[in-house]
Formats: C-alpha cells, sequence, structure tokens
C-alpha cells in the first residue's frame, strides 16, 4: 500500500486561497470517508495554516489524482499551489507538521492537537493509524526533549511571561486594563489563561470600558481615576490610542508609596506610548513597552530556531523508523510464507520419524520438538533479517521475489 | 577512610560547580549532570561525617576546620532542597564554587579527619556549634536567593531580551523563599547563641571577637526579619541587606575563628 500526500500550506498558498480550501470537522471527515471508500483510508488534516489530505491506497498515482480532485473541487485555484508527497517523503511531513517544525511559528503547540483530531476524524487502518500514532509520538518526543516550545511566540503571551517571571503563580493576581481596544482584550486573554484576573478596566469612554468590564466580570474606572486602582493592581497593561502619555511616572510614584512594597508590572502595548519611561525607575515597578516585547518575543524565535535543529534529528529518527516498517510491509508476506512452508516441512519431517520417536518417552519427544524448532529458527533468522534491511533499502520486492522462487512459495496454489 | 572520602567529594562539587556554569551558558545536560554531582557529592560527604562520627567517642567538628566540614554539608543539604529543580539550578551557581572552595579550606586545616575531640561536652556542642553552623547555612542560602533576585530583578529592570530564554524562578518566590529561609534560620542562631553565652558566663570568659561579630551577626538578620514584617522591606532592599547580613557570616566564619577556636 501506498501513502501518498497532497497539500497546500502557508509556504505555498496565501490566506485568500487557503482560506477556500478550508475543511471544519464535518467537511474533513466526509471527505476523508469518500477518498477512503472502497477499501482505502484517509485523514484531512485542516488548519488556518494548511489543508493537506493523507491518502492509502495501492495505486499511487490514482490515489493521488483523486486527492487532487477532491481539493480543485473546493477550489480549482489550488491545483498550482499543491504539493504532492509519496510513501517516506509524505510520512517525514507528517512528522515535522506534528513536531511544529512546518508552523509559522517553529514549535507552536496548537498544531499536535490539531494533528490528533485529524486522525480522530480519518478514515484510518493499519498504515495511516500507524503513520499519526508515530507521527504524534514524534510531535510528544520534541516538546519534551527540545526547548522549542517553552518560550512565547508573539507579544501578548510575552507579556504573560514577564509577568510570571515577576510573580510566579499570576492566580488571583489583579490586572488594571487601560483602555479597551482589541490589543488590550487579547493580553488580557493571555493573562486569564493562567489565572490572573482582570479586575478593572479603565477607558476614556467609560461605555466602551462596561462593555469589556462586563465581559470579563470586572470593574469599569473612568481614566481620571486610574491612580486609585494603581495601588490594587499587580500588572498594568495600557493601549489606549492617546496622543501622550495616560501615566506620568509622578503618579505611578504617589500609588507605589501606597502599594507597602508590592510589586508593579506595567505592560505598555500602545504607539504613541501611554506609559512614561521614567516609571522604570521607580523601585519595585517594571515596565516593557512594544519594542521591549518585540525584541523579547525575537530572540525567543532565534532560540525556538536553533532548537528546532535538535527537533529536526529527533523527527528524522522518528521518520525513519516508520520507513522501516512500511517497508517491511512489502516483504513480510514472503517471510511469513517461507517461515510456514519451513515450519510445514519440520512437521513432516517429525511425523515420518513417528516410528522412531514412538520408542521416546515424553521428554524427550519435547526435547526433539524443541532441537528441530531451534534449528528451522537459526536458519529463518538471517535471511529474515536480512530481506527487512533489503526491504529498507527499497530492493525489498526484488528480494521478496527472490525468495518466493527460490523456496518455491506460493507454487501449490498456482 | 575519612581522608579517603574527601576527594570524590571535592570531584563531585568541583564538577557541579563547572556544571552549573556551562548549564549558565547553554540550559540541558550540563545543569542536569551538576545537579547529580551535587546529590552524590553530598551522600559521599554525608558518609565522610559518619565515619568522623564513628571514629570519634563524641562531637567530631568542635574544631574550626571541623565545623567549617559540617558547615558545607549543612550549605550543600539546604541547597538540595531547591537545587535539583530546574528553575533553581542557577542558584548552584553560587552556592557550588563556594561550598568546594570552603571544603578544600576544610581540609587544609585538617577538618575532614579524624582525631579532632574537644574537651566540651558533646550536648553543648551539638546545641552550640549544630544550631549556629546550621542557621549560616541558611543564611548563606538566603544570601544565595537574594543575589538571584538582585540578578533577576536587574535583568527585568534592564529590559534583557533573552529574559524569557534562560528563565529564572519570580522575583516574589525568590522574595518568599530568602524570608522564610531566614525565618527558619534566625530562632536556630539565637538559640545556638544562648548556649555558647551561658556556657561563656558559667567558665567566666570574655567575649572575644568571635562571639562580638556572631552577636552582630544576629542583628542584622534580626533587623531583617523585623524590617521585612513590620515596614515593608522585601525585594532589593531585604536582599542587600542579606547580603550584608552574608558578609558578616563569612567574617565570623573565615577571618575570627583562631580568637574563639581553641
Amino acid at each position: 500500500m501506498r501513502l501518498v500526500l497532497v497539500g497546500t500550506s502557508h509556504h505555498h498558498a496565501p490566506i485568500e486561497l487557503r482560506e477556500r480550501v478550508a475543511l471544519d470537522r464535518e467537511q474533513a471527515r466526509d471527505l476523508a470517508a469518500r477518498l477512503a471508500a472502497g477499501g482505502g483510508e484517509a485523514v484531512c488534516l485542516s488548519t488556518c495554516n494548511r489543508t493537506e489530505l493523507y491518502v492509502v491506497g495501492a495505486d499511487a498515482e490514482a490515489v493521488e489524482r483523486a486527492a487532487v480532485a477532491a481539493l480543485a473541487e473546493l477550489e480549482p485555484e489550488v491545483e498550482q499551489a499543491l504539493y504532492r508527497l509519496h510513501d517516506h517523503a509524505a510520512a517525514l511531513h507528517l512528522f515535522r507538521v506534528a513536531a511544529g517544525l512546518d508552523s509559522l511559528v517553529p514549535g507552536e503547540g496548537e498544531i499536535l492537537g490539531q494533528v490528533r483530531a485529524a486522525h480522530e476524524l480519518g478514515t484510518t487502518a493499519m498504515l495511516l493509524d500507524r503513520a499519526f500514532r508515530q507521527a504524534l509520538h514524534a510531535g510528544r518526543k520534541v516538546r519534551v526533549q527540545t526547548a522549542i516550545g517553552e518560550s512565547p511566540a508573539s507579544v501578548s503571551s510575552a507579556a504573560a511571561a514577564l509577568a510570571e517571571q515577576v510573580f510566579g503563580d499570576l492566580d488571583g493576581r489583579l490586572i488594571l486594563l487601560v483602555g479597551a481596544g482589541k490589543i488590550s482584550e487579547q493580553a488580557a486573554r493571555n493573562l486569564l489563561t493562567r489565572h490572573a484576573r482582570i479586575a478593572f478596566v479603565a477607558n476614556r469612554t467609560l461605555d466602551r470600558a462596561e462593555e469589556l468590564a462586563r465581559r470579563f466580570g470586572a470593574e469599569p474606572v473612568p481614566l481620571e481615576r486610574i491612580e486609585e486602582q494603581l495601588v490594587a493592581a499587580d500588572v498594568v497593561v495600557a493601549s489606549t490610542s492617546a496622543p501622550g502619555y495616560v501615566l506620568d511616572a509622578e503618579t505611578v510614584a504617589r500609588a507605589v508609596r501606597q502599594r507597602r512594597g508590592r510589586r508593579l508590572l506595567l505592560i505598555d502595548l500602545a504607539v504613541p506610548r501611554d506609559l512614561d519611561p521614567a516609571i522604570r525607575e521607580l523601585e519595585g515597578c517594571y515596565l516593557f513597552d512594544v519594542d521591549d516585547l518585540e525584541a523579547i518575543v525575537a530572540e525567543t524565535l532565534a532560540g525556538r530556531r536553533s532548537e528546532a535543529e535538535r527537533a529536526e534529528a529527533i523527527v528524522n529518527a522518528e521518520a525513519e523508523k516508520f520507513h522501516e516498517w512500511h517497508a517491511s510491509l512489502d516483504v513480510i508476506p514472503a517471510i511469513a510464507s517461507l517461515r510456514a512452508r519451513a515450519e510445514e516441512i519440520r512437521e513432516g519431517e517429525l511425523r515420518k520419524a513417528e516410528g522412531l520417536l514412538g520408542r521416546l518417552d515424553e521428554s524427550q519427544r519435547k526435547a526433539v520438538e524443541s532441537i528441530t524448532a531451534q534449528i528451522v529458527n537459526k536458519l529463518l533468522h538471517l535471511p529474515t533479517v536480512r530481506l527487512k534491511q533489503a526491504a529498507a533499502a527499497a530492493d525489498g520486492v526484488v528480494y521478496a521475489e527472490a525468495v518466493r522462487h527460490l523456496f518455491g512459495l506460493g507454487e501449490d496454489e498456482h | 577512610m575519612a581522608e579517603l572520602l574527601f576527594w570524590p567529594v571535592l570531584v563531585c562539587y568541583g564538577e557541579a560547580a563547572v556544571g552549573y556554569l556551562g548549564d549558565a551558558r547553554r540550559p540541558g545536560v550540563a545543569g542536569r549532570v551538576a545537579t547529580w554531582g551535587v546529590r552524590v557529592g553530598w551522600l559521599v560527604q554525608t558518609a565522610l561525617l559518619a565515619v568522623q562520627a564513628a571514629r570519634e567517642a563524641g562531637f567530631p567538628w568542635a574544631t574550626w576546620a571541623g565545623s567549617l566540614n559540617l558547615f558545607v554539608w549543612l550549605v550543600v543539604g539546604a541547597y538540595l532542597i531547591w537545587g535539583c529543580r530546574k528553575p533553581y539550578r542557577l542558584l548552584g551557581l553560587g552556592v557550588m564554587p563556594l561550598a568546594a572552595a570552603l571544603f578544600v579550606v576544610a581540609r587544609a586545616g585538617g577538618g575532614t579527619g579524624v582525631g579532632t575531640r574537644s574537651h566540651y561536652s558533646n550536648v553543648f556542642l551539638v546545641l552550640h556549634v549544630g544550631l549556629v553552623l546550621a542557621a549560616f547555612a541558611g543564611f548563606t542560602l538566603a544570601a544565595a536567593l537574594s543575589g538571584l533576585y538582585l540578578w533577576q530583578e536587574r535583568r527585568l529592570k534592564r529590559r534583557v531580551t533573552t529574559i524569557l530564554r534562560r528563565p529564572a524562578p519570580s522575583l516574589a518566590t525568590l522574595d518568599r523563599l530568602a524570608g522564610r529561609t531566614v525565618a527558619f534560620s534566625l530562632p536556630a542562631l539565637t538559640l545556638g547563641i544562648a548556649v555558647g553565652i551561658v556556657r561563656l558566663v558559667d567558665n567566666g570568659d570574655r567575649v572575644d571577637a568571635l562571639v562580638a561579630a556572631t552577636l552582630v551577626t544576629w542583628l542584622v538578620w534580626a533587623a531583617y526579619v523585623v524590617l521585612r514584617v513590620v515596614r515593608d522591606w522585601t525585594g532589593r532592599r531585604a536582599a542587600y541587606l542579606a547580603l550584608a547580613g552574608f558578609m558578616l557570616v563569612i567574617l565570623v566564619r573565615l577571618a575570627l575563628p583562631a580568637t574563639h577556636f581553641t
């Protein structure tokens, strides 16, 4: 059976094209079932960065044509942006995808869950089941053995990670959002996933503050009253469109005096900046603006790229194991026939010698059985190993035919 | 036997010191190997102390060098409580070179051998020397935590771009751990000093330079606890005070022993 991959990703197609071939869960399940009809296997992996069809069938060309047609049905233009990979190359690609090595941000963690979901929705049997299980194993191994996914890859996740560098556990830490725009909200969501609490939302227009505060169960505050909340908050996230500083150093200094030594992290996501850089000089205050966060993210991405080299080695080793297993499928019927033939001969010869063996007691008979079985096993061990090696080196079919010919395997059936 | 055990301990502690340096440059295998060095070294040093205790009829660490050996064991033992955890490996960079160096000094003074029995009673020595050394070990660890706090705070203040590639324990955690370590160590020092002063008064001896410096050390660490509770002295100010207290610990441990250990 041949493994075929047909797909497109952020490397080959712009978002305008990718979104036209994106599949939801139902569509992915139905398409996989359709492609697998007639005894094949299929899995559709569709994320915001890629749509890929992994299909198994006896005729690789026919399988590839069917997969291309299925995607072209969704959007004819996509055909120019498709990649087509077979067998080892297809498996290696899947393993790299699961490890996050083909992602826009190397090592991003979401893809592993998406690969798992695609596997669950697919129509799989021996080959694709094994390929996806091993890909998920490779993905987990990469994340455990390398630091590729440890550091944040976006400004908002970097802000949350910095909060952890100051406070450790963010459980129950109070967040003051200054500005009720999308950027504040995104940063706040990242902090919320780490169990911080959005306590106050301050905005120049109170209506917008109330709307966002309601969503987070926070208290809306007019921008003029922000100083009072500074005493209680642990993290300030600012992203207004104000032309000047919304918070100056004197205001923060007054609040700091009432904070009894508690630390304050200030994240300024606005351009022009909302927070006076002189705040940085105040004891217990840690201020990061957009440039700082972007520099930190760039550095962590560089770290991810260097970890990616180690991850590639892990993925290659896992893909090689899969390749050996897949290749061995070509020779396994020949090996099974050879062993069955040898066993048949052994049992036949033992039956012929029944007259002599009849005089042996039970333990002696068992010893003869064991010795003959060992002889057969030892004789067949090396040919079995060599056949599997040949299969891995792409000569498996030739060797399997040679074995069938030399030992006359399957001739009785003909 | 005790002398034979010295070398593996030194090799393990030395390896740990070098390993932690490597881990600071490129986190990974070096840090794990270093942590194993600390574990194995500490176990071998425990065996060394056991051999010393078995060979002597009484408390074998009453000399200055012997007490230094015990002090190193206590410091490394205290470090092991957190040192095995990945974020605290940086702490090892401060603790393990110091431990290795002090262990060599202890050997140079004959503190890793046998035959160093004191004429004082065992109960007095266990209470006085044991408690004071345990407290000093705690203060050493608190100082290392405070040093790490100042380093981490400096990175946050300077917005160092590698801060998330090489994460350290959070400021809040380091501050809290340092405070707790001192809170546990100060009562031990208080009791250890009290036992020593009772003996001093009973014998009609005079207060020597070491006793005076130890009392000043106690005052500094007591101030650390009081200011922390009453005046909210946490963070940077508390860290500087802890380092000042540690300087006194080093002075008491290394610079003024001749006046006290007789």
